[in-house]
């Protein structure tokens, strides 16, 4: 049976390219960057060039980038690390209602420690006014947290608006970005955007599980959230994730050489799936009505009287992988906070799918998960509760 | 401390006539099975009508109890300290080391009850229990000797070896397995059927089950839920043979033909005809459900007088008159409740109606089964074809 991954927002594929650094790191280049000896300094070389790749693409300093276990730690350390620094100056934190839970959560803790949390709305389309934004600010704002490109709906955020107007209010603030959805898809550029901090995950590139990074401006100083040997400048202690960290930047290293070829091949991968959904009976879709504004390889999509479960598990056996908007239990029926935020129906939000592509999908298999679609839908749709 | 065996206390097999043996070498060998798991070496063996797991290898106390935990019809479990008969003298400076490592700096009250198998010894018991209580007492100036209600009943045994132990661990009762009996279950993800398993086999029934997917309204993880539950209960009950069976295509007959308030009880009885099917290919005498009355509306006496019209075989279910909190209670003690809570829950909503009829009329029912006829035949063949079997052990 032909199996066509479309749940490449989850996790991807490693690459050849990447599979071959990290086995080579775990076979041969296997030193430990602290040593003195030469095993030690050959990592130490290989763990200088992933943070150069990365570095480059993001048109920073090598120094900026700090690797970590991933885009989770990567937020909880901006927005934790971050806001404890600037405790002095005040207590009042900014958010959006669609962010990653990693970044919600993180915040909630802060609420607990005793900062005031300043959640923003979005527009049906997922975006976050800039003039939203300035007015919510005021002098004791420490840290804003709000995302590149949303992981349900795809929606591209305007980073470097509200990073400008934001700072434009009050200069003193840190400004996070979790680009965990956006690194190596679209271009991105925080020292002129005047961001202070951004995330980024390797996994959702072709890399490695288990692998990511913080930018962090050489202007500002957060605390770490982790003690001990002193790697990565003291902010970030123990020894570094070597095959995760090889492993990412020779999967940064692809993305980033061809971000535009692969951008552009997404989108037509993606319009063609658009088109096809577009033309079935009782499906919308959620997110960026302009194309432009909407990441490359993001689409979601709401099917009218189908649970997501079940289309999800019907696709399934046809080979597709996909993933459902809210999760599906019995118990627990808790609604997707994105497409709450959007304004969807609770109905609506549970039968709903994300489509998420990367650059080894085609267009023929747009074609076969349509086909299969126009197939499926007409048949769970008989069987509805009555 | 160290303990050099376990001695294995059973209840109600004491009470077996002729067969006792029988049950007793089910208890020998289920406790040999567990133990057999563990680091350690264990030799199980009868003696004198009671029940011995004599360890070879140094081993981890509460590892073994924790074993023997999971075994039915052991009532309890004495950790005992084992040693060559000695001569009076040194058996109370023995009895006063054992009593004082095992329970240190004690201050309640005790009583010793030494027994004697061996006559050819030169104290009797009754010589035994006085003079190793004054050494206690002498030992330990806060105790007290109570012969009605003591805190701690002090065993000294004089047999081939002297065995001293002073603690009772409880185990679960019941009845050992490993005779014929064998009972098919049908085993839901939710937290009611691994518990109405677990008690049937508590009696010494061998379980088989039968488990009714319906993809795509159920995925792959509900059906692995299933399988580490019935793992779980297996870990008492033995291996545990799995019966999948795809229901999706019955199900949809069933809601394309039978008004909707009846769905769930025609269902139910089509899956009780599967398992009855199953239960006599396999060798089952009676099928297992975890219905308690008023639990849902389909668990009402009538809706059970409606799916028990479809089998033979007896319908048994051991937790008919428990209470939701009852049934959680124990599923927590077995441990399959954090896995019956795993949000893994099918989406299967669509099957059921709003408001499922609660006192189905037999004739009625029918009638709406009639209607399925006569392709629900074929398709319940089909189902039966597509069953896949799960070793749960």
């Amino acid at each position: 049976m032909q199996e066509v991954y479309l749940d490449n927002a989850a996790t991807t594929r490693v690459s050849p390219a990447a599979r071959d650094a990290v086995l080579a790191e775990l076979t041969d280049n296997y030193g430990n960057p602290s040593s003195l000896h030469r095993k030690g300094s050959e990592a130490e070389r290989l763990l200088r060039g992933a943070r150069e790749t990365i570095a480059e693409g993001l048109r920073v300093k090598e120094k900026e980038i700090y690797f970590t276990s991933g885009g989770t730690e990567s937020n909880n350390w901006a927005i934790l690390g971050g806001a404890k620094a600037r405790i002095r100056q005040g207590k009042h934190v900014i958010t959006s209602a669609i962010e990653h839970p990693s970044v919600s959560e993180s915040f909630r803790r802060l609420e607990q420690e005793g900062f005031e949390l300043t959640v923003l709305p979005v527009d049906k389309e997922g975006f976050i006014r800039p003039s939203d934004l300035a007015a919510a600010i005021r002098p004791d704002t420490v840290l804003i947290s709000l995302m590149a490109v949303n992981n349900e709906i795809g929606t591209i955020e305007p980073v470097r608006e509200l990073a400008e107007s934001a700072k434009s209010v009050n200069p003193s603030l840190l400004f996070h970005v979790d680009a965990v959805q956006a690194f190596g898809k679209i271009p991105l550029a925080p020292k002129s955007w005047k961001v202070d901090l951004m995330t980024g995950s390797s996994h959702k590139i072709h890399g490695p599980k288990g692998s990511g990074f913080l930018y962090i401006s050489e202007n500002v100083r957060i605390l770490p959230l982790i003690q001990g040997g002193g790697q990565e400048k003291g902010l970030r202690s123990g020894t570094e994730n070597m095959p995760g960290i090889a492993g990412f930047g020779a999967a940064a290293a692809e993305s980033l050489a061809m971000l535009d070829e692969n951008a552009a091949y997404m989108r037509r991968v993606r319009s063609r799936l658009k088109e096809g959904l577009m033309s079935l009976p009782d499906v919308t879709l959620n997110g960026p009505a302009d194309d432009l504004q909407a990441a490359p390889h993001l689409l979601s999509a709401t099917f009218k009287g189908v649970r997501s479960e079940v289309l999800l598990h019907a696709l399934e056996e046809n080979g597709i992988y996909v993933s459902s908007g809210s999760a599906c239990s019995s118990h627990k029926r808790e609604m997707s906070p994105v497409l709450k935020a959007i304004g969807l129906e609770k109905q609506a939000a549970e039968s709903t799918l994300r489509f998420s592509l990367c650059r080894y999908n085609t267009e023929e298999e747009m074609d076969y998960v349509l086909q299969v679609l126009s197939e499926l839908l007409p048949r769970l749709r008989r069987f509805t509760r009555r | 401390m160290e303990y050099q065996a376990l001695l294995i206390k059973y209840a109600e097999i004491g009470v077996k006539g002729k067969n006792r043996y029988l049950f007793e070498d089910r208890l020998v060998s289920r406790s040999a099975a567990v133990l057999k798991k563990i680091p350690g070496k264990f030799r199980v063996y009868k003696s004198n009508g009671r029940i011995y797991a004599m360890a070879e290898e140094p081993f981890e106390l509460e590892e073994a109890v924790d074993a023997l935990q999971h075994v039915f019809g052991i009532s309890g479990i004495c950790p005992l300290v084992q040693q060559p008969v000695v001569g009076p003298e040194e058996l109370i400076k023995a009895a006063v080391t054992y009593f004082t490592q095992a329970h240190p700096a004690f201050a309640g009250s005790f009583k010793v009850m030494a027994t004697r198998a061996n006559k050819a010894y030169p104290w009797d018991s009754n010589e035994i229990n006085r003079k190793v209580g004054e050494a206690l007492l002498a030992a330990l100036p806060n105790s007290h000797v109570d012969v009605h209600t003591p805190d701690i009943l002090f065993r000294i045994e004089v047999r081939e070896n002297l065995n001293f132990y002073s603690e009772t661990i409880p185990g679960l009762g019941g009845m050992p397995l490993g005779g014929t009996e064998c009972g098919m279950l049908l085993l839901s993800g939710g937290i009611d059927s691994p518990v109405a398993g677990y008690m049937i086999a508590k009696r010494g029934v061998r379980l088989e089950a039968v488990y009714f997917h319906a993809p795509p309204y159920t995925s792959d993880r509900a059906k692995q839920k299933v399988v580490d539950l019935a793992k779980l209960v297996a870990a008492y009950a033995g291996p545990i043979r799995l019966h999948v069976i795809n229901f999706t295509d019955i199900q949809l007959a069933i809601y394309d033909t039978c008004p909707h308030d009846e769905l769930t009880i025609i269902m139910r009885r089509y899956m009780m005809r599967i398992a009855e099917h199953l239960a006599q290919e396999n060798g089952a005498q009676c099928l297992i459900t975890g219905e308690s009355i008023g639990q849902v509306a389909s668990q009402t006496v009538q809706s059970m007088v409606s799916t028990n019209e479809v089998c033979t075989l007896p319908v048994f279910r051991p937790l008919i008159a428990f209470d939701k909190q009852e049934i959680i209670d124990l599923s927590r003690r077995i441990g399959t409740f954090d896995t019956s809570i795993l949000p893994f829950e099918d989406c299967c909503t669509i099957f059921v109606a709003k408001h499922p009829v609660t006192k189905p009329n037999a004739g009625i029912i029918r009638r709406s089964e009639e209607k399925l006829l006569p392709g629900i035949n074929d398709l319940v063949a089909k189902a039966l074809e597509t069953e896949e079997i799960i070793l749960c052990e």
